[in-house]
């Protein structure tokens, strides 16, 4: 394993998130504290208790959860699509190390600056609503597991993408209504049965189900089932990018 | 002489079915200067992606100072710096910053007093802390050579080195290479600039239709393949050449008379003609000599093929 070469990867990239502060971080940041404004004490104080949580608390795992999963695949696709966009990709090409390194170096510090947005978001909700964290050990887990899983999943989404529009148009047309319509914002139970059982076809509803869990003892699904359904996400993930790697699929003519 | 690059059999086909390489056989050996000459689209980039990496050869193997250049790449890559010939750059990054992540990425560890004297020697010192996209395109071309430096490579390949670039720039460039040169580095240029190829390379290929259609050292392939001509403008026209002057290679152009000879013959039949020429009493009032350039023995050679 080539360390240096990871760490070059990896600093380069955060510096890049350091000169772009406010559209990495403080724009994802304002945008989810207006949403604690609006849902949680706006409305979020005519809305009944949902297992015995408050709305304002009960949409803080969702909120998150929905920028981390955004910010992790913006982050992560952007990094490895702008060297192949501006060619500076053959660098890495005909550099001395393996795809292993290339990809811990660039979805590391996609993974990274999620993680820190997703704390920066959790102390902001500190801020407005009273919350208490049961597990937080289980908590950081899974924000990094779906940081990880989902830089990975950016990470293809940016070799994929040959135009900007590509760029934007996983993570607009089928994330962000998966986000939404994975509670988010609500419990899975609140729905009607035939509803439930489709959202059950919802890979995020794994997500946000889990990381409730973490923080109130209560989720749609069982955690272990939400562990077991991340980790065949980040293996799909994982076997993809081999074979990017293996084939040279859009990244070798 | 040891061999630091050894292509044997190499092929490339791409996705559409178009073969890029056809075959190509060529051993790069130490420390000379090797000039891959061809057309535009003869595939000296594909050749040389293949063996840095950028691309996978269909067939054949590719060996880096021993070293096969997939089963081995660490080795085998380690050795290379690539200087490719489009402008690819990060626009905001600072100078120091890009050519910095170039070493870190080849594994090498942090050598700020490298950089600095690598920026130096480029005359990029004092545009160290200038982002990327506030530079000239020469400028930018100099920084591409400062990260394929700053890995310190054995084996360096130039694509294109001076395309687009000023005369000024040029010469420096050429005196940059015959600098590394002298420490050591193994240099592969491809250029379609004759000149470049004429003033600094040891060896010559000629590609074109990905087929490599020779090797040959510079001097021995102008030899070879150059033509020495001498032309004699006559006092005046001649009706047609006289008998005695038909076993001479020679050709009439109104009241020039132009003498075709072999290099290698020297001016064995210079010394005749001149006789025959007095003895069958034509004048001539000027007399030039000219020998091809490697430019027109290649246009010959690609014509040709």
């Amino acid at each position: 394993m080539n360390l240096t070469s990871i760490k070059t990867i990896y600093l380069f990239e955060m510096d890049r998130t350091r000169r772009t502060l406010t559209q990495s971080i403080a724009s994802p940041v304002l945008s989810t504290a207006l949403y604690f404004v609006v849902f949680g004490s706006a409305i979020g104080s005519r809305i009944d208790n949902i297992d015995g949580v408050s709305y304002g608390a009960f949409i803080v795992p969702g909120l998150i959860m929905l920028s981390v999963l955004q910010q992790s695949i913006s982050n992560a696709s952007f990094g490895i699509y702008f060297p192949k966009f501006t060619g500076t990709i053959y660098e890495l090409l005909s550099a001395p190390i393996s795809y292993v390194e290339i990809v811990i170096g660039f979805v590391g510090a996609a993974a990274t600056k999620s993680l820190i947005l997703g704390l920066l978001i959790l102390l902001t909700a500190f801020c407005f609503v009273d919350l208490q964290i049961q597990s937080p050990f289980l908590m950081l887990l899974f924000l990094v597991l779906t940081a990880t899983t989902f830089s990975l999943f950016g990470f293809i989404i940016g070799i994929w993408a040959d135009g900007f529009e590509k760029l934007q148009i996983i993570p607009l047309l089928v994330v962000t209504p998966l986000a939404f319509l994975g509670g988010s914002f609500y419990s899975i139970k609140m729905l009607p049965p035939f509803w439930q059982k489709v959202s059950m076809l919802n890979p995020v509803v794994y997500l946000i189900s889990g990381f409730r869990w973490s923080f109130f003892g209560e989720g749609d699904v069982s955690l272990g089932v939400s562990l077991v359904m991340v980790a065949v996400f980040l293996a799909v993930c994982l076997f993809v990018v081999r074979w990017i790697f293996k084939s040279g699929y859009k990244l070798k003519p | 002489m040891q061999n630091v690059v050894e292509i044997e059999g190499v092929n490339k086909i791409y996705e559409g079915g178009f073969q890029a390489l056809h075959d190509v056989n060529l051993n790069i050996r130490k420390g000379e200067i090797f000039a891959l000459l061809g057309p535009n689209g003869a595939g000296k980039t594909t050749l040389i992606g293949s063996i840095c990496g950028i691309t996978d050869a269909t067939s054949g193997s590719i060996r880096i100072c021993g070293h096969d250049n997939r089963k081995e790449f660490r080795k085998a890559r380690a050795k290379l710096g690539l200087v490719p010939q489009e402008l690819t750059t990060n626009a905001f990054e600072s100078v120091n910053a890009t050519v910095k992540f170039s070493r870190g990425v080849f594994g090498k560890p942090a050598n700020q007093e490298l950089i600095d004297q690598i920026l130096t020697d480029l005359s990029l010192i004092d545009k160290k802390n200038n982002p990327m996209m506030t530079l000239s395109g020469g400028m930018k071309r100099r920084v591409m050579i400062a990260k394929a430096l700053s890995h310190e490579p054995e084996v360096l390949f130039l694509d294109e080195p001076t395309a687009g670039v000023d005369v000024e720039l040029r010469k420096d460039m050429w005196r940059l290479v015959h600098k590394l040169r002298e420490n050591g580095v193994t240099i592969i240029l491809t250029t379609h600039y004759i000149e470049e190829a004429e003033e600094m390379a040891d060896r010559v290929g000629v590609i074109t239709g990905g087929k490599l259609l020779v090797v040959e050292e510079k001097q021995a392939l102008m030899q070879k393949m150059g033509k020495k001509q001498m032309i004699l403008t006559l006092e005046r026209d001649l009706d047609e050449i006289p008998e005695r002057l038909k076993k001479y290679n020679l050709e009439q152009r109104g009241c020039e008379l132009i003498f075709n000879y072999d290099v290698k013959d020297n001016s064995k039949g210079v010394q005749e003609l001149v006789r025959d020429l007095n003895e069958a009493n034509i004048q001539f009032h000027d007399l030039s000599t000219k020998q091809s350039s490697l430019e027109e023995i290649f246009v010959e050679m690609v014509k040709g093929s």
